[in-house]
């Protein structure tokens, strides 16, 4: 089952002389398991399309369906359920609570949606230890540097079973090495399953993707072709001796 | 590429033969710059001429061959690691002659032309990054050369970016047809290299 579908989604602010076309009529499909950037540059929509792809917002028009489902006619609590327990978020800004440890943090929406303290605790040790943080968790965000803050962020969005992961400029302020680990995880998720939309105006970022898609005045102009083998890198007649 | 600096860099760690020198050029540069056999001998010949390396002069031409640096070859090596490559003028870049050209040729989108550019690279930074993800984490020769990749197509996709926005600006602004840069002109004030 495809784990987002977004079609024919337009969004508008505004009316008549004011009115703003933030998306046109997109139409995007992510399987399980695969990486999708969007690349844009500010005011393409890039943002918009992910908050209507997470039921942060609704589209004016067209029809957004998340594993299958479709967010129309969705209640507002069917669509916080849907959020606590499908979709991941990871923001450039990480948004840990300050007064929760990385462990409290990662735990956090589980408990929210109703699973024990315990249980919760015990996925999210889990996914800290996944992500290498295992020794870190009961530090506060303010103990972490900022690329463990942006991994908790990330073990966070992918604890319980969520299996769409959705990311805007996940890599922040950070330096290139520790923003290439924090894509490096985000691609080891996608390994094991999950979707991830990745809006970034970072071609680094954006070519950990398996598809490459370009927004332009909220219209999906263009996208990158399927991926040849690396191998095809050390045989182009075009590489430089 | 310096392949003459290259291989008196791996003669600095000692007394090697040439085909030794072949295998360890390509394995340290992440195999990315292959290296015929011919190119390493006519260079090690050169070498040999300008008093910076010396054979044992015992085998004939061929791999077994060994070579060692000498004392000048040293002094010319830490010199060149320490020069900067000549970046002063910009060189000829085909994608800006092609913006440029663009902005001039009647029914031509120059929009739809950087995107095409842009979906290349982009295209292109896939696959290095495919690259690294699969070998890089236990190669590090692989890595840096492919991070220096990453970085150069990431610079011109930047730069792809800005044009892209500077033309729309220029269009919002009320100059439908901006007028390129004069060439000549550019090329008087900055000395590009042809």
């Amino acid at each position: 089952m495809t784990a987002l579908e977004l079609h024919g989604v337009s969004k508008t602010y505004g009316q008549g002389a004011a009115v703003v076309h933030a998306l046109r009529s997109v139409d995007l499909s992510v399987e399980p398991g695969a990486m999708v950037a969007v690349m844009g540059p500010s005011g393409s929509g890039k943002s918009t399309l992910l908050t209507i792809a997470g039921s942060l917002e609704d589209a004016t028009n067209g029809e957004v369906l998340v594993g299958g489902v479709s967010l129309a006619g969705m209640s507002r609590n069917a669509k916080a359920r849907l959020r606590r327990r499908t979709i991941g978020y990871v923001f450039q800004d990480f948004n840990l609570l300050p007064g929760l440890t990385a462990a409290e943090n990662v735990a956090l929406p589980l408990e929210l949606d109703g699973v024990s303290a315990r249980k919760a605790r015990t996925a999210g040790l889990r996914a800290l230890d996944d992500l290498g943080l295992a020794e870190r968790a009961g530090q506060y965000p303010d103990q972490l540097s900022g690329g463990e803050r942006q991994r908790v962020a990330i073990a966070r969005a992918v604890v319980g079973n969520r299996n769409l992961l959705l990311a805007d400029e996940p890599s922040g302020a950070l330096d290139s090495v520790n923003g290439e680990s924090v894509m490096r995880m985000m691609h080891e998720a996608c390994k094991r399953g999950v979707a991830a939309v990745v809006v970034t105006h970072d071609a680094q970022l954006a070519s950990w993707a398996d598809r490459v898609v370009f927004l332009r005045d909220g219209r999906v102009v263009d996208q990158t072709a399927p991926l040849p083998g690396p191998e095809s890198l050390l045989t182009s007649p075009g590489r430089r001796q | 590429m310096s392949v003459r600096h290259a291989l008196l860099a791996l003669l600095s760690e000692g007394p090697k033969y040439g085909l030794q020198l072949r295998e360890e050029f390509e394995a340290r540069t992440g195999e990315v710059w292959p290296l015929n056999v011919g190119q390493v001998y006519t260079t090690l010949q050169r070498l040999e001429r300008d008093g910076l390396v010396e054979s044992d002069g015992t085998a004939d031409e061929g791999p077994q061959k060994g070579f060692r640096i000498t004392d000048d070859g040293a002094q010319e090596l830490t010199a060149w690691l320490r020069t900067p490559p000549d970046l002063s003028s910009p060189p000829r870049d085909e994608l800006v002659m092609k913006v440029l050209v663009a902005l001039r040729v009647p029914g031509v989108n120059v929009h739809d032309v950087i995107q095409v550019h842009r979906r290349y690279l982009v295209e292109l930074m896939q696959q290095w990054t495919r690259l690294k993800e699969d070998e890089a984490e236990f190669d590090l020769g692989l890595a840096l050369v492919v991070d220096a990749e990453l970085f150069r197509l990431d610079s011109v996709i930047r730069w792809l970016d800005a044009a892209d926005g500077r033309l729309k600006r220029a269009a919002a602004d009320g100059h439908p047809e901006p007028v390129p840069v004069a060439l000549p002109r550019l090329r008087r004030r900055t000395g590009v290299r042809s």
